[in-house]
């Protein structure tokens, strides 16, 4: 187990284009940290600088107390899993997964042991001496994951590791990689551009955007407060409605209705997530449903609300039609962001 | 799904005609002609010939001569393969790595390709000039009178070296383009594995060039058997004497030179044997090993 220290860490290209600003946070101990954000965010380069294979321009980068800027990438004691695999095609599985440990002068009883260990852990023990041509792609993403699990390291690196799988196969596979995870204990940098893996997967979200990083904070703390406007809009399906709400004195109005109170000045907006909107025959918002999608367990409205966009997730015993519904929003619910900054008040 | 056909034989075997027909003229007709007069011995002056049955052939095998030439032809082969590929090996690894300016070497590189084989032994003739060629120049500092056309091995030097340096940019476009198809995330995923770069290349690197390698070796054999006519004509001038030749060069001094059209046939029958067997063993043998995916 090792922590993970960014140290003002940036990165310049050539060219002059910022990909990722200065920045400085940690990774706990065991901390299973995800980096999320819309793809060109600068969340792989960062995962890239942490793996050695994108040089790091300014700040300084610590692996268990290690700075490991200029340490070759196999000498930083980290596995990395890649989107397509990146298995070594001509390898048969059991080469594959022993590949590194070869290379580390581990004895043959040794690397033989080992290898058996991740195969079985991973259901692998019956492809050992198949070629990774003749596996599925559920199977080629275990063979990466035992090639990282084998060497023991103190840190995974998992860049997009599911998403070239079909949906139900990446619902299987996040599961096994978080509880494989759990069980080993080993500090995880995971990245993706898929919120729900974030939310599902992470102690600890790291949400990024144009080259920053927009907020951290645990799943739930990044879903009911999110820092910005961004974090707001990407964190979340459907995402938090956005509306422009008025200031009357210390209290925000939106549309007509108090929902908290606040000593900013400025134009702000509301942001409510779509469950916490809540069907009130007493409710003072009118929301004119246009579009209604049945998910089963529950419903999802579009519509409009005064005039802007909204979408409103109701349980299946209410808005079974289309037209006026009378809305109340969950006390307390309701986030606020300065309408310029975007930044939360 | 269904395939579409024609209703009628008719159509396809009329769009197929031209090209049968020109199957049929330049390689059918000529390969029959030759395999019927290897089996006779031609009179010099066009005047009829005799059918002797096999003895072209067992004139060929108890030869001295051919089984020499045979002999330096395999040789020949195999440094020109060997070399071609092995330089163009290695300017492709370090072209792969050349960031800025890469376009401009490349072309720089290629260039070489354009020239024709014969301007190639042309060039070649021109560097080993017997009074002012800068090789023979080269050479005589270290003591030796470099004499192409006189000295056996100066001359084959002199041709295996302008064999060499003609076909090596081909194989270094091929093997630029097989480097890079190796996916990056392969590569990177070997420097984590992996710490040292040279292990790094012949472990991975090189097995994921082995389809393109192959497809070279034949392409270059092909080539150090057939296509240096050009070069070993005009390096020895049409005046074998003593000099080093190539099967295909002795196909066209025997039939062409020395009017033995029999002799000369048998010759090519069974370099026409050796292309058939090249082949299955390009698409039999190795071709279903060496590919991954």
């Amino acid at each position: 187990m090792a922590q993970v220290t960014f140290d003002t860490i940036g990165k310049t290209y050539p060219n002059g284009f910022e990909a990722l600003k200065p920045t400085s946070f940690g990774i706990e101990p065991g901390e299973f940290a995800v980096l999320v954000g819309p793809s060109g965010c600068g969340k792989s380069t960062l995962l890239r600088m942490v793996a050695g294979l994108e040089e790091i321009t300014s700040g300084e980068l610590s692996i268990a107390g290690r700075v490991v800027n200029d340490v070759d990438p196999a000498d930083r004691d980290i596995a990395m899993v890649f989107q397509n695999y990146a298995l070594y095609p001509h390898m048969t599985v059991r080469r594959n997964i022993g590949y590194g440990l070869k290379n580390r002068g581990t004895s043959k009883q040794e690397i033989a042991a080992k290898v058996d260990e991740a195969a079985s852990l991973l259901n692998l023990r019956d492809y050992l001496d198949r070629k990774p041509s003749q596996l599925s792609g559920g199977q080629r993403q275990r063979v990466a994951m035992g090639r990282a699990i084998v060497r023991d390291p103190a840190l995974f690196l998992f860049d997009e590791p599911l998403s070239n799988l079909d949906a139900k196969l990446r619902n299987q596979m996040r599961i096994e990689i978080k509880a494989l995870q759990r069980r080993l204990g080993v500090t995880s940098i995971y990245v993706t551009h898929d919120q729900v893996e974030a939310m599902t997967m992470a102690d600890r979200i790291i949400v990024m955007n144009e080259g920053r990083i927009e907020q951290i904070g645990t799943p739930s703390e990044v879903y009911h407060s999110p820092a910005t406007e961004f974090v707001a809009s990407f964190m979340g399906a459907p995402p938090m409605n956005l509306m422009p709400a008025e200031l009357d004195g210390g209290q925000v109005r939106l549309f007509g209705a108090t929902i908290g109170e606040t000593t900013h000045t400025g134009d702000v907006r509301a942001g409510v997530r779509p469950e916490d909107f809540l069907p009130d025959p007493e409710g003072t918002l009118m929301m004119n449903v246009e579009i209604i999608e049945e998910l089963g367990a529950h419903r999802l409205l579009h519509g409009t609300l005064g005039d802007t966009s909204v979408t409103v997730q109701v349980n299946n015993e209410n808005g079974a039609g289309v037209g006026p519904i009378k809305l109340s929003i969950k006390p307390g619910a309701a986030c606020l962001f300065d309408r310029k900054s975007g930044q939360r008040l | 799904m269904k395939r579409a056909g024609f209703d009628t034989l008719s159509l396809p075997v009329l769009l197929l005609l031209p090209q049968l027909v020109i199957i049929a003229v330049f390689f059918y007709w000529p390969t029959i002609v030759a395999l019927q007069s290897s089996f006779y011995l031609q009179d010099p002056f066009g005047f009829g010939s005799t059918f002797v049955g096999l003895q072209n052939y067992a004139d060929l095998f108890s030869s001295r001569e051919y089984r020499k030439i045979a002999w330096f032809t395999v040789t020949f082969s195999i440094l020109v393969t060997f070399f071609s590929l092995a330089i163009a090996l290695v300017l492709a690894v370090k072209a792969d790595k050349v960031l800025r300016g890469a376009k401009t070497y490349r072309t720089l590189l290629m260039w070489v390709y354009a020239v024709a084989p014969p301007v190639a032994g042309f060039i070649a003739v021109i560097m080993f000039n017997q009074s002012w060629g800068p090789l023979t120049e080269f050479f005589g500092l270290f003591g030796h009178t470099y004499m192409v056309g006189v000295n056996f091995n100066d001359t084959a030097f002199a041709m295996i070296l302008a064999s060499v340096w003609k076909q090596v940019p081909v194989n270094f476009i091929f093997f630029l383009s097989g480097l890079q198809s190796i996916p990056r995330s392969v590569r990177e995923a070997a420097m984590i594995d992996n710490r040292s770069a040279t292990s790094r290349f012949w472990d991975v690197t090189f097995p994921l060039l082995a389809p393109t390698g192959f497809f070279l070796l034949i392409i270059n054999i092909t080539y150090s058997l057939f296509d240096t006519f050009g070069i070993v004509d005009t390096v020895v001038k049409g005046e074998p004497g003593n000099n080093p030749m190539t099967l295909v060069y002795k196909v066209y001094v025997d039939g062409f030179r020395g009017n033995d059209l029999g002799g000369s046939s048998a010759q090519s029958v069974i370099l026409m044997v050796l292309v058939l067997a090249l082949t299955i063993f390009q698409f039999r043998l190795i071709e279903r090993r060496i590919h991954y995916t």
